[in-house]
């Protein structure tokens, strides 16, 4: 089972137990336009919440992914360095960008679930 | 503090209808995306039609007598060599031979030129155009325009079908149609196009006649900046400023050779000594390896970490599929022909110099 959180960053965070999967939103794939690059962290990395983990690129600018909770990388998307657009297609399922376990899982506490998300971007 | 007012396009309630994302450009309230999305906008010009507005740029009218002589006095080029009907790429310059403003300068008439400014320098432009034709006798009108672009391979059909009468126009070449419009085959993305000034109060038509034609879409800025990157086109503020000369920028060919030697332009001194001394630094192509763009402002540095020059442009460049660049590298590392590097978040890339422009023009040309 399941969990997702949203933050004010327009960041997702789904957790299964000790793990969780982290991407963008539709909302800030839309805002942010078509993806031609992303730069990946390497896998061990360690985040801190609010820190800039991932770097995503339209042909315009360069925009900062930041880390919903503090926890270090297990995995990233690797598909994504060839084919950044499926961010753009899928950025809450296939367009995730990097899986990290949780070093204080009581900071999920403090992000907002779907329906507040939702309602704070309108 | 002065209060700096943005100004709005006479078109902006066409955007909003069109779902534009506004942004301030130079002083304007300029749309920077449509829905369709830079990249697609970006395609959508090199593979069918863009239609851009570009009210935000100035038209000035300089007319009388000695016209020549004014522009003369003024800008880099031999108005003698200009026929009628005939666009030129030029500049303003300063004492020390810096670009105040790069232009599109089109003769109409023995005693007219149609002069076009970039949005961020008109005021400046006014300033120096004004003080020309004082000095020769001649009147000087800022114009009030709707002025739109249409580029790409479409752009002729479109605008014929617009009724637009653009037959056996070619590339940097004007013409005056009835209504008071004033039409140039020529435009900022190295695609073949139109760029076509009309009364205010004839814009809104234009626009929705041209947006008729199957193959075209509005374009808005972001996409403008990509296109005209890949075509090597450079961006006034990025790529040149008063701190340049067009020998650093890479730029003299538009600068007639008898105008190198004998001109008599404001800067004419200090252009022929930056010319005779060589640049200590040129603007080139640049290529970063890999997929990751490098943004203007990034430095460039040599294997072991020296600055040997900056990126003024960079992005990535959707038609060629790989990141692009234009930066100025200092005479130095070019003539050693020393490896270059920009560093981007820790990663260091390659970067190959390559010949401009990125993606080959398609100009119509006589």
């Amino acid at each position: 089972m399941s969990k997702t959180y949203f933050t004010e960053d327009h960041e997702w965070i789904r957790v299964e137990g000790t793990v969780a999967t982290v991407g963008i939103t539709q909302f800030a794939q839309e805002q942010l336009g078509d993806l031609v690059f992303v730069d990946l962290p390497k896998v061990g990395k360690v985040l801190t919440k609010g820190g800039a983990s991932v770097v995503v690129e339209s042909v315009k600018a360069a925009s900062d992914v930041y880390a919903p909770v503090d926890g270090e990388i297990t995995e990233v998307n690797g598909t994504l360095a060839g084919d950044p657009a499926i961010v753009n297609g899928s950025p809450e399922a296939d367009g995730w960008l990097w899986k990290m376990n949780l070093a204080n899982p009581a900071q999920l506490e403090g992000l907002m679930d779907e329906a507040a998300y939702l309602k704070m971007v309108g | 503090m002065s209060v700096v007012e943005i100004r709005e396009l006479p078109l902006k309630l066409l955007h909003e209808k069109a779902g534009a994302r506004f942004g301030a450009f130079a002083g304007w309230n300029m749309p920077i995306t449509y829905p369709l999305g830079v990249l697609k906008e970006h395609v959508q010009t090199r593979t069918k039609a863009g239609l851009f507005d570009i009210s935000h740029m100035q038209l000035f009218e300089m007319k009388g007598a000695n016209v020549d002589a004014a522009v003369a006095s003024c800008c880099p080029i031999d108005p003698s060599l200009i026929e009628i009907n005939e666009s030129k790429y030029t500049f303003l310059l300063n004492e020390n031979a810096g670009i105040i403003d790069d232009l599109i300068v089109t003769r109409y008439a023995a005693d007219r030129f149609i002069i076009v400014s970039n949005a961020s320098r008109a005021s400046v432009d006014e300033t120096h155009f004004q003080a020309a034709a004082n000095a020769n006798g001649c009147t000087l009108k800022a114009l009030e325009r709707v002025f739109l672009a249409i580029q790409g391979p479409s752009a002729f059909a479109a605008a014929v079908a617009t009724g637009l009468n653009v037959d056996g126009m070619t590339f940097m070449h004007g013409r005056e149609l009835e209504g008071d419009i004033i039409v140039t085959r020529s435009g900022y993305t190295g695609e073949d196009g139109f760029e076509i000034a009309v009364p205010l109060e004839a814009g809104m038509a234009l626009a929705e006649k041209l947006l008729a034609h199957d193959d075209v879409e509005w374009i808005a800025l972001a996409a403008r900046d990509s296109l005209r990157l890949e075509a090597g086109l450079c961006l006034y503020g990025n790529d040149l400023d008063e701190t340049t000369t067009p020998v650093e920028a890479s730029l003299i060919w538009a600068i007639p050779k008898s105008i190198r030697e004998n001109g008599t332009f404001f800067g004419a001194e200090a252009f022929r000594k930056a010319l005779k001394n060589g640049a200590s630094r040129k603007r080139v192509g640049l290529k970063p390896e890999g997929r990751m763009p490098v943004r203007n402002g990034t430095p460039v540095t040599d294997a072991e970490g020296n600055t040997v020059g900056i990126i003024t442009s960079g992005g990535f460049g959707p038609s060629v599929n790989h990141p692009v660049a234009m930066g100025y590298i200092n005479k130095a590392a070019l003539e050693a022909k020393n490896e270059l590097f920009a560093t981007v978040r820790d990663t260091k890339i390659p970067l190959v110099i390559s010949p401009l422009p990125f993606t080959p023009h398609t100009y119509v040309k006589g």
